[in-house]
């Protein structure tokens, strides 16, 4: 690792950041998916959904912010594509600087623009009358457990980022996992799904990360779904990681 | 040793191929210090390659470079030391202001005062005026002045120019051959690709033709010419070229504030035609 490292991470995510305010339709555009989709479970299809739950925006509010998440990382295949295209990246790549805070500048930017829209998702929500007993622990595990999540789906990006021939094809590998979370616990029970279906929804991924959500925001206890949710976003994380720096090296070599 | 330290560059028996397709077939070259030196070839000739494999982007396959003394296969982080890329396409970050672009890579090359280099660098290149607007906003002339100008930061003794003036205008053609040679001026090596034949001839201390992966010929503009039978004295009536028209009805005052193009430089590209 080059002694540079830290500064010239920092040096670029302050070039990243000021993309992003200046083009804060990006984070608008992100929130804006997702919200929609709560105004029109909540005030189309929740009255006819039988959740148990006495009220459906705090059921369906963690599947939610799983897709403003999905939704947000393609930006970061757009950035880093962006970057490839324009001539810039070999810029930085032929300059005497620390080679890896190329990459890790944008993935401390994805974290950065996807706690924004987090958080306006959730300031939404709260309009809408979610409402949770949650304390302050509850709610920092909450949040960590999203941003182990984002950082996962983020290396996911960054190896599309790379690999991508155009710019459709950099964000097109989000949509898939914008619907994961409609095959799972997110929006309604699996106990309703025929066979295969719910066997897919309570083995995926996006069931135990909701499921530790909705659990931390009600208060009741986490059981085995914490544990099995953070082994999800480790693993992911460990293996998205390494496909996107081997991806990283064969590209600056 | 010290004979290869008095080169800036030294390539021997450069090879690359991307899979089946030979791009480099062994070559070869010098270029001594301080001097501007042109790599002419078509398109797909390889020009590219070799800048890239000179500045530390592509491994080759065989063959040797050394860049400022360093090897670029085995002393890549002191080659990007020594050096600096502008590549084919203006490498600006569009969403940043010119003044933030400069700022940006002079923190990258961790120099002290980034601001103060910046402001130099935007009144040396006459972009003080636009140094707050966004690149994006930038003419094709005045993007190339500040990818160029992005370049000098930290004054690296070599610069590589990747035809640096395709798709420009005559007159932002002119202001960026000024640039060069004022580069070579102050001391700094310069390797510029071209497939201009005028632009060797109006800037080159050297000329190498890159043709299928070879260096073909080498040599001063002076040399080359006399490769070929002495000129024939023929009788021509001298017709001012279109070049000549458009920048005589256009004059200097197009841009505000661009460094003039002197009226000898006018002169000379009349008399070599």
């Amino acid at each position: 690792m080059s002694k540079h490292f830290f500064g010239d991470t920092a040096t670029l995510l302050g070039r990243s950041l000021r993309h992003i305010s200046r083009s804060v339709d990006t984070i608008v555009t992100t929130a804006i998916m997702p919200i929609a989709m709560m105004l029109m479970f909540v005030y189309v299809f929740g009255g006819a959904i039988k959740t148990g739950s006495d009220s459906y925006v705090n059921y369906m509010l963690p599947g939610i912010l799983l897709i403003t998440v999905a939704s947000g990382i393609a930006y970061t295949a757009f950035r880093l594509f962006t970057d490839m295209k324009s001539g810039i990246f070999e810029r930085f790549q032929s300059m005497p600087i620390a080679r890896s805070s190329v990459l890790w500048a944008h993935v401390l930017t994805s974290l950065v623009a996807n706690l924004i829209s987090l958080v306006v998702v959730v300031l939404v929500a709260l309009l809408m009358g979610f409402r949770s007993s949650a304390g302050v622990l509850a709610w920092l595990a909450v949040a960590g457990i999203l941003m182990l999540f984002t950082l996962a789906l983020t290396w996911l990006a960054v190896i599309s980022g790379l690999s991508a021939k155009s710019v459709d094809g950099a964000s097109a590998f989000s949509f898939p996992l914008i619907f994961l979370p409609f095959l799972s616990s997110a929006f309604v029970p699996t106990d309703t799904m025929p066979g295969p279906v719910r066997v897919f929804a309570e083995y995926q991924p996006v069931t135990s990360i909701v499921n530790t959500i909705r659990d931390l925001f009600t208060q009741q206890p986490v059981g085995t779904d914490i544990w099995i949710a953070l082994a999800w976003c480790v693993g992911l994380l460990i293996v998205a990681y390494i496909f996107a720096m081997t991806t990283y090296r064969r590209k600056i070599s | 040793m010290t004979a290869q330290q008095a080169q800036a560059i030294h390539v021997q028996g450069l090879k690359k191929s991307y899979k089946e397709l030979q791009v480099l077939r062994g070559v070869d070259f010098e270029v001594a210090r301080g001097s501007i030196f042109a790599l002419l070839g078509s398109n797909g000739a390889g020009k590219t390659t070799v800048v890239k494999i000179l500045s530390t982007l592509l491994k080759a396959d065989a063959g040797t470079a050394r860049v400022n003394g360093f090897d670029v296969a085995t002393q890549a982080a002191d080659v990007r030391e020594s050096i600096s890329l502008t590549g084919q396409f203006a490498a600006v970050d569009e969403i940043l202001t010119g003044r933030e672009n400069l700022v940006l890579v002079a923190r990258l090359r961790h120099l002290s005062n980034p601001g103060k280099i910046a402001d130099d660098l935007l009144k040396r290149f006459s972009l003080t005026d636009a140094g707050a607007r966004k690149a994006s906003t930038y003419s094709g002339g005045m993007r190339r002045r500040l990818d160029i100008a992005m370049s000098l930061i930290g004054n690296p003794p070599v610069i590589f120019l990747d035809e640096p003036t395709t798709g420009l205008d005559p007159q932002a053609r002119i202001e960026v051959w000024q640039t060069v040679k004022e580069l070579a001026h102050r001391g700094t090596t310069v390797l510029l690709t071209t497939q201009y034949l005028d632009e060797a001839e109006q800037l080159a201390d050297r000329i190498a033709i890159l043709h299928e992966g070879r260096i073909i010929v080498n040599g001063t503009l002076t040399e080359l010419k006399q490769l070929l039978p002495p000129a024939k004295v023929e009788y021509v009536e001298k017709q001012p070229t279109l070049e000549d028209v458009f920048l005589t009805l256009v004059g200097d005052d197009g841009k505000n504030g661009t460094p003039a193009m002197t009226a000898t430089s006018a002169r000379t590209n009349r008399e070599q035609r």
